[in-house]
């Protein structure tokens, strides 16, 4: 046997034993995608009631004056979360939230802003730890599962700097946002001072029925507006997860199929190499009975 | 008569939506009974409630509730709970071993905050299932 075939042979069981790790690797992201949508289905009515709730807070106290919902003239310092992977074979997942989040940090110092990073997901911590960034805190080991401690571990972190005397005056967060099985976006939400999204729906009876409060308006604000923070964040690490595993998904198939492509050219040429050995083989042997034959011929 | 709307949810999850003649929970300002056409209230929950959901013809729905919101409007009550569980849903022995542990940690230090919340939490999941405590 050649050289070369010996080669091709070698480097198509290579690429085999690839392709096969790649395909497990789809349908395990496959399956995940389904657990993490539907994790994100299960927390849709904790975030539409609480949002709710805050809508009626805020449009029943005429003049909201928490500490949280308060805009500073003049910020100095931003906080930005970024919610990137703790595994990699995710595609471009992490680098077009790195991506925007440098886009984000360079708005922000050319507004004269200094910019603290606090990052979730281990690769985005390796990113700037790498660089020497100094990261305002770091979240490492549930990128793919999120809990609601987890969020809320995070939120407290953070409420905690923006509340500080010389701390951050606004908070950032640069997350994935899973629309479809094919589409994830890179959004940027600024999340402190607070925002009270409305939910887009008009309320169904009119205006929002008029509150008490047990046991007062400022209490109640009081925490209200974390669990509203935490809810937030929690939302926004469950659809990194569904969409980091989707990105997962698309980068796996790609390298399967990019594979089986190699596999099947590989093939081919093994086939060509092979073919032309035997040719050359059988024209010696034709040559050489020639040789014989000729020479018996010449003897007589 | 008309019955309000229920829905108890944890960030997690949906823990159960129906209708119900009367709602008790536990706020920082005491009991609260919620029924049919009550004013429209928001109120702070306490850390480690009971919440008990009244119900026609049906045995009462008990669940633990630990800290959040109850939010009560045109008929609609909802309960924000940083954590829920359906009484039925209570690992009984778990949360006696939880609890006893909790309660040897606050006699070894008397201001062991953790461990007093937890004290807290799993007497009312015990409550909840219908355990004495």
């Amino acid at each position: 046997m050649g050289a070369q075939l010996r080669l091709l042979r070698r480097r198509i069981k290579s690429v085999k034993s690839t392709a096969k790790i790649t395909r497990a690797q789809e349908l395990i992201a496959s399956s995940r995608i389904v657990k993490a949508q539907q994790r994100m289905q299960a927390a849709v009515p904790y975030e539409r009631e609480i949002t709710r709730a805050v809508t009626g807070v805020v449009s029943n106290t005429s003049s909201v004056d928490h500490p949280l919902t308060v805009a500073k003239e003049n910020p100095a310092r931003a906080g930005v979360l970024i919610i990137t992977s703790d595994s990699g074979f995710c595609g471009g997942f992490n680098a077009n939230l790195l991506r925007e989040a440098e886009a984000l940090r360079g708005l922000l110092e050319s507004r004269g802003i200094q910019v603290t990073p606090f990052v979730s997901g281990r690769k985005g911590v390796g990113w700037h730890a790498f660089r020497h960034r100094e990261m305002g805190g770091q979240w490492v080991g549930f990128s793919r599962r999120p809990s609601y401690s987890d969020a809320k571990e995070i939120a407290d972190a953070l409420i905690e700097s923006f509340k500080a005397e010389d701390g951050i005056d606004e908070i950032h967060i640069v997350s994935t946002e899973f629309v479809s099985m094919l589409t994830q976006n890179v959004v940027v939400n600024r999340i402190l001072p607070l925002e009270v999204v409305e939910t887009t729906e008009a309320p169904k009876d009119g205006p929002l029925p008029y509150f008490e409060f047990e046991p007062s308006a400022g209490a109640v604000l009081d925490s209200l507006l974390p669990r509203y923070v935490e809810s937030r964040i929690f939302s926004a690490l469950l659809q990194s997860a569904a969409s980091e595993e989707a990105s997962r998904r698309r980068a796996m198939k790609s390298a399967t199929d990019n594979a089986n492509e190699l596999i099947r050219v590989f093939t081919q040429q093994m086939n060509q190499v092979r073919q032309a050995e035997i040719t050359q083989e059988i024209s010696e042997i034709v040559g050489g009975a020639n040789a014989l034959a000729d020479a018996a011929a010449g003897k007589e | 008569m008309a019955k309000l709307q229920v829905g108890v949810v944890s960030p997690e999850r949906e823990i159960w939506s129906g209708e119900a003649d009367m709602v008790i929970a536990k706020t920082v300002e005491g009991e609260i009974g919620i029924m049919p056409n009550h004013a429209p209230v928001i109120g702070v929950l306490v850390e480690g409630g009971v919440l008990r959901v009244k119900r026609d013809g049906n045995a009462d729905l008990v669940a633990a509730v630990h800290g959040g919101f109850i939010s009560v409007a045109a008929n609609e009550v909802s309960v924000l709970a940083e954590a829920a569980e359906l009484g039925s849903e209570v690992d009984v022995a778990a949360a006696k071993d939880a609890l006893q542990r909790a309660q040897a940690a606050i006699e070894s230090s008397q201001d062991d905050a953790d461990a007093q919340l937890e004290a807290k939490r799993n007497a009312a999941r015990l409550r909840a299932a219908g355990e004495e405590v």
